[in-house]
């Protein structure tokens, strides 16, 4: 892990773009990440072309036509309100991969800002950010998110930031541990000795080599927010219009019916078990190909 | 050693204060009136003007959260706005059903994790390794909610071999409530057909939270044991001629466990928070769905009451790990 030779910037950058590209070489031989990728490149493209796969409309319903089981004209078949399965699941995707999206990118640009303010200004500002990170972390997740869903409302954008928030403190806490652990590598020590200013050293030297466990992090929190969402959605947390096609929200209504209709807790549960396990493959993968300690 | 258990313990001072004030904030910010969840849609301007003064509502928020403050110092922690029991003594009630399922829960993970961990590293690569690796993964990605409505229908609907919901079934049996575990309850009525009843009633949701838990032991354990069968002194104690069930026993596991007995203390206080959902599939009576129920009443005093002392719970659960984990590793201690 020695900087290369050359001038001080040029070494840092040499080392950051050849750190990325052997991680993606490697990457392209790990199943987990190739699989983890594959899954997840599904449920994108299917999110993206809602319309042209789902043969109904996901929220009008059919009193005539409730409860069928899976057929050829019902894939999945239709629920108590005579709503197609299969589409209300195809367009959950959509939602659902917002969400997950969403409240990752909150969570990471905010924990990131309050990780990178107390590792790099240590002293009293570090002390009240991670103080802070300690309260929220000491509150079970789930129970955070509801009590910030009850307060800001059930709109998409207000789930997504209640799941952001149960991210935010692991998100700082993990880059603080990154930029204190890279605060006295020599690279970092021998920009400081040739006058680089501070805020440069952080957004230029110290940033790019601690961008690793974060992004690792950050697929795995897309696992957790699909997880999330849906168990905010299964409370009935989830989106307040009942006809929104919502995973979690397709599952706590079949609660009921478990007797006389499994299927219809089945498939958006499968769904719901494939996007969480695609993004852990891809962070486990991902986590493989970045960490050299790691390498086999 | 106790200076180290003295810092750790001054250092909860400034969490715990932090916390009362984050959790009452937050409570006040919850849109509703309890008033007017008390009085009803139709009370009129007077009235509601009434039970606000009467709940301390009408006084300034700083007020409100000295007088909050200062009920805690004393042990006092409120009554329900809404049945206006003392909720020290609903926690009380309910938090041995929440830490029965915990307890099964971990029961689970842990005399089936640690096994199948060690089991999956001796045969690294092999088969039953990707086997167990593709299973755990799968078990990490289960949603409890999903995982709990299909143990219900497989092994209560389908094969009604266990109960769906509920502690104890309340027809056959009438047990007197002492500890308020329903286990021990049972044994101290000396009712073994009811005990029997009670485990039966633990075994669904008990592996429905279990099953997350159980993944991550099982992980954790396998990759801690493929660590130390590279090590010098277990090659010696095999070149020794130690049998390698004593080797196992005596120098692997006991070496390889230190990282699982703090994966197993975190998890412990990460099952409240997924409790909420077990219970409300389950039909548990614990401390979880109370919490949730008082969110959507809107009943301030259970809710800052009791995540609060979920949260101290938790926080307690984290300091044993470390003191122990300190207890265990010295280097940590001095550090």
């Amino acid at each position: 892990m020695s900087a290369t030779s050359g001038t001080l910037d040029t070494a840092g950058e040499e080392r950051t773009v050849g750190l990325w590209r052997d991680a993606l070489s490697r990457m392209r031989r790990s199943p987990a990440a190739l699989i983890g990728g594959a899954i997840i490149g599904f449920f994108l493209l299917v999110a993206i072309l809602a319309e042209q796969i789902a043969p109904f409309d996901p929220t009008r319903g059919d009193l005539r036509a409730s409860y069928l089981p899976p057929g050829p004209v019902h894939l999945f078949g239709t629920n108590v309100q005579g709503q197609d399965v299969f589409s209300r699941i195809v367009f959950g995707t959509r939602l659902t991969l917002g969400i997950a999206v969403l409240s990752v990118t909150i969570g990471v640009v905010v924990g990131s800002i309050l990780g990178a303010l107390a590792g790099y200004f240590r002293g009293v500002v570090d002390g009240v950010i991670m103080r802070s990170v300690d309260i929220m972390l000491s509150i079970p997740g789930l129970l955070l998110a509801i009590a910030v869903v009850s307060w800001l409302g059930r709109g998409v954008v207000q789930i997504a930031i209640a799941i952001a928030v149960v991210n935010i403190p692991i998100f700082a806490r993990i880059l603080r541990g990154s930029l204190l652990a890279l605060r006295d590598a020599d690279y970092v020590i021998a920009a400081r000795s040739v006058g680089v200013r501070g805020p440069a050293i952080l957004l230029r030297h110290m940033l790019p080599n601690a961008l690793g466990p974060l992004i690792v992090q950050a697929t795995l929190a897309l696992a957790t927010a699909v997880i999330d969402a849906a168990a905010l959605g299964f409370l009935g947390l989830g989106p307040p219009d009942p006809r929104t096609p919502e995973w979690g929200a397709m599952l706590s209504d079949t609660y009921r019916y478990l007797t006389d209709a499994v299927h219809l807790a089945l498939f958006p549960g499968v769904a719901i078990v494939l996007a969480v396990l695609g993004f852990n493959l891809l962070g486990d993968g991902l986590r493989e190909s970045l960490d050299p300690r790691l390498r086999r | 050693m106790t200076k180290f258990i003295l810092r750790r313990l001054l250092l909860l001072i400034p969490i715990l204060l932090g916390l009362t004030l984050l959790i009452f904030v937050f409570t006040r910010l919850l849109p509703g009136d309890p008033a007017q969840t008390i009085l009803g849609e139709r009370a009129t301007p007077a009235n509601l003007a009434l039970v606000r003064a009467s709940l301390g509502l009408d006084l300034p928020l700083f007020d409100q959260y000295l007088r909050y403050m200062g009920g805690l110092l004393q042990g006092d922690l409120g009554r329900s706005f809404i049945t206006n029991r003392d909720v020290v003594d609903d926690f009380l009630q309910r938090f041995p059903a929440t830490i029965e399922l915990a307890l099964a829960a971990m029961f689970f993970a842990i005399t089936l994790g640690i096994p199948l961990g060690m089991y999956t590293a001796k045969r690294r690569g092999r088969w039953p390794d990707q086997l167990g690796t593709v299973i755990s993964l799968i078990g990490i990605s289960i949603p409890i909610f999903f995982l709990g409505l299909m143990l219900k229908w497989l092994f209560a609907i389908q094969f009604p071999i266990l109960p769906d919901s509920g502690r104890i079934d309340l027809i056959d049996f009438i047990i007197p409530r002492v500890t308020n575990f329903m286990v021990v309850d049972t044994v101290i009525a000396q009712d073994f057909d009811a005990f029997l009843d009670a485990l039966r009633h633990l075994v669904l949701p008990g592996l429905a939270l279990g099953t997350i838990p159980l993944a991550i032991v099982m992980r954790i354990t396998r990759a801690s044991v493929i660590d130390v069968l590279n090590e010098d002194y277990v090659r010696t104690a095999h070149a020794k001629g130690l049998p390698s069930g004593i080797v196992d026993g005596r120098h692997v596991l006991r070496n390889a466990l230190l990282p699982v007995v703090t994966v197993i203390g975190l998890q412990t206080g990460l099952l409240l928070g997924g409790a909420i959902l077990t219970e409300t599939i389950f039909g548990w009576g614990g401390v979880g769905r109370w919490i949730y129920d008082a969110v959507t009443t809107r009943d301030y005093q259970i809710i800052q009451s009791g995540v609060l002392m979920l949260a101290l719970i938790f926080v307690l659960i984290n300091l044993i790990v470390d003191v122990s984990y300190a207890f265990i590793n010295p280097r940590i201690r001095h550090s």
